[in-house]
């Protein structure tokens, strides 16, 4: 029968608005306001999952985010979402979820055998067995995972898109029930600008259950209803349904996680799926509220044995009958409201089963005046029922609570509602670092000492009752309001009146006492998500465990996706027992964001594909595009990698590429150097300070290379600088390091030498640098230019010069990166585009080549010039790449003492090395480690790194720079590259110049 | 994520500023002065308080400044902020066990 379980009336559902949707591949029908869990129930379906470690048949246990079992893959592939609860999910037509966790079906599932041999897997089961040998780990791991299953990650990428925002205000309210609300009333009639998020679709929280609550004699309801117009018309509010703040973080940052359209049919295809709010709130208010706590007892984990407030959402907000015949467990006064709303909705109470020895209380009363049975001072000791409760066993209960007296008497029944009282929702108080206090008459941990600008009310703080709820509301956004700022005299209206009706008194009965002791015959169940049973624990302890930490960790409570909401006290409480210490000495585990699952997309963002990262690109980049230029990345620069020709290979276009430029003419775009104007009376100072040669004597007009450390003597940078004026330096710097070397200038300047007069600016992107260089440079450069010299003589190498280059003002540096005659031409980046044009096209005479970085590393190879991150790696100093000729001996710079450390002057540190290959043709992969001799097997002695490697087309053979151990005294040596795959390649230790060693070409 | 008040910009996010580890460590004036351990000392060695610390921080996505801050590293409050090569503020011990 279709929705056999709803009631004909009452609840928040549109009857009007009947929803198709699937799950487990059958058809259902629920209604709009219903979640999955409530439609599920409407039809009879109880059995939703199997449990992670046994496969046990699994029910919904909640009404909200602490739902354990309910766990749904949705969806399908590009749109699947593993881990969702059923208990959250709103109904939308077509909804379709599955079962996860077992196979082939939630009905017969061949995992299930692991409950029959459930002995086997105890506590510490995967760690005992499958962690030696440590080889074999992925292996289990793989199929353990598989068996276990969480759910299964979709294999298409995600489709949706997820935003972020960010959001200020003075008082962020967490929670949407009484408290919240009455706080952000509060707050917002002082004018405070107020953000209040709730994760369910619906403000009013335990309110949207109860009907029989009433605020100033009207229904609750009601007064909800008028508080969110009042809200609403005030621009200062900004209310977020659907909104889990899920992370609390320093300095009042809360994270917070909106679900924009999931619960709509259609979906807008201008919305985010979900939306971050990085909130920064001057104050924050939690009312989050209390969640209800399982009863541990034996083979508490039946589908059809749920929690006693989830029953009542279901009854009064989803007007579904959970079951026909009930029997209520509880330990406190509070699940008499269950008792009393089944029976008022038509389902038959069988037994009322109450652990304490009388049935204290106004809801207790109530329920013995209505004729309820009431079992006081017994317990459930047993359930029956394959897929579905039908069956338990009441006992009466020994004195002290710890056993049972007599035997069980059965009781037919389809559901089980169980209370064991009521834990604050105190999650983001404590990561927010706020301290816990034990409260042994409400049985929980309450909020302390905050430890940010953190206000707390309501059930979070441990007021249970409405009224309470109420007051504490409106003094807490009041209190925050002023703490903000705000004037709050007069600010209040009338405290609106309610009627306090908490669950208390109760009787904490941490471990409900079963005929057998607990681990034999039935499992008591302390974390249903994660299987963990109360002789898990009993386990852990007896195997050494003593810490509440460890003894999560090793039996995995509270360790599930659901962090354990339902049975965390719980578990700390059985500890203690077993201890025999105080429950609050054993101490609270940590609560760790997020509160509730959070979606990789949203944590994404639009922060992917192009927005991953920046991307900049040159002034000439469009024309590379257009040469079919292939790219690469150099931090966020894209530089030309080659620029194939009509189908060529790498190999072939890096070839004609560096053969251009060794015989006629390349030009390479260079405008992604780092480049820094130094000015000021003092920056031939600060060059001698941060770099490791003497700069006093550079004649303005001329050029310098530098080596930067870092203090501990190692390289950081290198780079040309040029004297362009009196007090006036334009120092490069190597592509990916600009910012780095940058910061590291600013740094000494402000925080060590603040009387140096030194100013800084980066000016990488204001230039477009083109490189010209080849034996034909000079020549083409000279019928570009009229004012600037260019004979060897007039503008020798490393040096400078100004003037019009194509009619652009432009700098030339006469420097080279290639071994050959260069010239770079700095103009301002707007003409950059319009120089290189008109250096191809003048060019043309000479078969002017544009050559990539790949060409670029060969001929720079070719020379020995090293690249700082590739033949350095942080822990290369000047000496071990044979550089000493550049570190001064008489005045002191940054990184100078480090180098006179005993172990820089070890013989076997790695030097910087040539390597030939004995078969010229075979290139060597670069990272390819090197050994005295390779044995059959690692592990060998390495001795060092090939640190670049590549084809040299001018030498007509592999070249590679290495740094090995010793290398300058080992030259004609031979060492051995292990390569993957078995081959090895003998090389021979050579100088790293190949090419032009006396450098007649660049000086030419 | 902390808010940082930058002494030039007033309060930031902590994602604009970088960390520059403890402050008042002073570059020694004569490094070749000193023996390896001293000069190991300077370059390696730095406290790690439990309680009020003096670091320095940088407004690498602002101003671009340097300057000094109080922080209890166990709170993250940060108590104060001051210029480079200013003194650190009197503030109240904080001591945890
Ligand atoms: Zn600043």
């Amino acid at each position: 029968m279709p929705q056999g379980f709803r009631l004909a009336e009452g609840g928040l559902i549109d009857r009007a608005r009947p929803l198709g949707f699937r799950f487990n591949g059958r058809s259902y029908q629920g209604y709009a306001g219903d979640t999955l869990a409530s439609a599920l129930l409407a039809n009879g379906v109880h059995l939703v999952a199997r449990s992670y470690k046994y496969h046990r048949p699994r029910g919904i246990v909640s009404a909200g985010p602490e739902e354990p079992n309910a766990l749904v893959q949705l969806g399908r592939d590009p749109r699947s979402d593993p881990n969702t609860r059923a208990t959250q999910l709103e109904l939308v037509e077509g909804l379709a979820a599955r079962s996860q966790n077992c196979w082939p079906g939630v009905g017969f599932d061949v995992g299930a055998l692991n409950g029959l041999v459930s002995r086997l897997l105890p506590a510490g089961f995967y760690y005992k067995t499958f962690k030696w040998p440590a080889s074999l780990w992925m292996k289990y791991e793989y199929v353990i995972r598989h068996a276990a299953g969480l759910g299964r990650a979709p294999g298409e990428r995600d489709p949706d898109i997820y935003d972020k925002t960010n959001a200020h205000c003075d008082v962020l309210i967490v929670g949407g029930g009484p408290a919240g609300l009455a706080a952000a009333l509060a707050a917002a009639r002082t004018g405070a600008r107020v953000v209040l998020a709730e994760q369910d679709c619906q403000l009013g929280g335990a309110l949207l259950d109860r009907p029989d609550e009433t605020i100033d004699g009207k229904p609750a309801l009601d007064w909800v209803a008028e508080t969110l117009i009042e809200l609403g018309r005030n621009p200062e509010v900004r209310i977020l349904p659907r909104t889990t703040a899920f992370a609390y973080y320093d300095h009042n940052y809360l994270a917070l996680v909106e679900r924009v359209t999931d619960h709509l049919g259609e979906k807008p295809e201008t919305l985010p799926r979900e939306r971050l709010w990085k909130v920064r709130a001057h104050q924050v208010v939690l009312a989050t509220g209390a969640i209800e706590q399982q009863l541990v007892f034996s083979d508490n984990d039946r589908p059809g044995i749920m929690l006693a407030g989830a029953g009542r959402t279901y009854l009064n907000r989803y007007a579904v009958k959970p079951g026909s015949r009930a029997v209520v467990f509880t330990n406190n006064d509070g699940a008499y409201g269950a008792a009393l709303d089944l029976q008022k909705a038509g389902v038959s109470v069988a037994a009322v089963v109450d652990l304490r020895t009388a049935p204290e209380g106004p809801l207790s009363e109530q329920a013995e005046a209505a004729g309820l049975p009431i079992l006081a001072e017994h317990a459930i000791v047993a359930t029956r029922g394959a897929k579905r409760v039908g069956q338990v066993a009441v006992a009466p209960l020994g004195p002290e609570g710890d056993r049972i007296t007599g035997d069980g008497e059965g009781v037919e029944c389809d559901l089980v509602l169980c209370s064991g009282g009521w834990s604050p929702t105190v999650h983001l108080f404590s990561q927010s670092g706020g301290r816990l206090a034990w409260d042994e008459l409400r049985g929980c941990f309450l909020p302390d000492t905050p430890a940010q600008a953190t206000h707390v009310a309501g059930a979070c703080n441990g007021a249970f009752g409405l009224a309470a709820c109420l007051e504490q509301g409106l003094a807490a956004g009041e209190t925050a309001a002023a703490a903000a700022g705000f004037e709050t005299k007069g600010a209040g209206k009338a405290p609106p009146q309610a009627t306090d009706r908490g669950f208390l008194p109760a009787r904490w009965l941490r471990l409900v006492p079963s005929i057998e002791p607990a681990g034999r015959g039935g499992k008591h169940f302390v974390d249903q998500q994660n299987d963990v049973t109360v002789a898990d624990i009993q386990l852990a302890l007896r195997e050494g465990y003593r810490s509440i930490e460890h003894v999560k960790r090793y039996t995995g409570t509270g360790m599930g996706t659901d962090q354990g909401k339902t049975g965390n006290v719980n578990a700390i409480g059985i500890v203690a027992r077993e201890l025999g210490r105080p429950l609050p000495e054993v101490g609270v585990t940590t609560f760790r964001p997020p509160y509730t699952p959070v979606t990789f997309g949203v944590f994404a963002g639009r922060d992917v594909d192009d927005l991953l990262d920046p991307v900049r690109k040159t002034a000439i980049h469009a024309w590379h595009e257009r040469a079919g230029a292939l790219f690469e990345d150099v931090g966020q620069w894209r530089r030309p990698w080659y620029y194939p020709q009509g189908g060529e290979s790498m190999h072939r276009a890096v070839a004609r590429e560096v053969e251009a430029c060794r015989s006629s003419l390349g030009i390479l775009d260079a405008s992604t150097l780092g480049k820094i104007d130094i000015k000021g009376q003092d920056a031939a100072e600060l060059l001698n300070r941060v770099y490791t040669n003497a700069w006093s004597k550079l004649e303005t007009g001329r050029c310098r290379y530098g080596l930067m450390l870092g203090e501990d003597g190692m390289v950081m940078d290198d780079g040309v600088t040029a004297r362009l004026g009196e007090h006036h330096y334009l120092m490069t710097t190597t592509t990916g390091n600009a910012a780095a070397v940058l910061g590291h200038l600013e740094e000494w300047l402000q925080t060590e030498w603040p009387e140096l007069q030194v100013h800084l600016t980066s000016v990488t992107e204001q230039f477009a640098t083109v490189s010209i260089a080849g034996p034909n440079a000079r020549r083409l450069l000279g019928e570009l230019t009229n004012d600037i010299k260019l004979t060897p003589k007039a503008l020798p190498h490393m040096s400078f010069a100004e003037g019009a280059v194509a009619g652009i003002p432009a700098r030339v540096f006469r420097i080279s990166f290639t071994g050959e005659c260069a010239y770079e031409i700095n103009v301002p980046a707007s003409y950059g585009m319009a120089l290189w044009q008109t250096l191809i096209r003048a060019g043309e005479k000479y078969d002017i080549t544009p050559y990539g970085t790949e060409a670029m590393h060969v001929l720079r190879a070719e020379k020995g010039y090293i690249i700082v991150g590739q033949e350095t790696d942080g822990s290369v100093t000047p000496f071990d790449l044979g550089m000493d000729w550049i570190v001064s001996k008489k005045k002191d710079f940054v990184g100078k003492r480090s180098l006179a450390r005993s172990d820089m002057a070890k013989s076997d540190r790695k030097q910087l090395v040539g390597l030939l290959t004995d078969n010229p043709q075979e290139v060597l992969p670069e990272g390819a480690q090197l050994v005295e001799k390779a044995l059959d097997k690692p592990p060998m002695p390495m001795i060092g790194h090939v640190t670049s490697s590549y084809m040299s087309p001018n030498l007509g053979r592999s070249i590679a720079l290495a740094l090995v151990k010793g290398g300058r005294e080992r030259h004609g040596q031979k060492v051995q590259a292990p390569l993957p795959g078995g081959h090895t390649a003998v090389c021979e230790i050579a100088g790293p110049v190949f090419f032009d060693p006396e450098g007649e070409r660049l000086r030419g | 994520m902390l808010l940082i008040p930058c002494p030039y910009c007033g309060p930031r996010e902590e994602t604009e500023f970088s960390y520059g580890g403890e402050a008042h460590i002073e570059r020694p004036k004569q490094p070749e002065a000193l023996g390896d351990e001293a000069w190991a000392d300077y370059l390696f060695m730095t406290g790690n308080t439990k309680g009020v610390f003096l670091e320095r921080w940088v407004h690498s996505h602002g101003c671009r400044r340097w300057f000094n801050a109080a922080r209890d590293t166990l709170t993250n409050e940060v108590l104060a902020v001051y210029e480079m090569g200013g003194k650190p503020p009197k503030l109240e011990k904080r001591s945890y066990v």
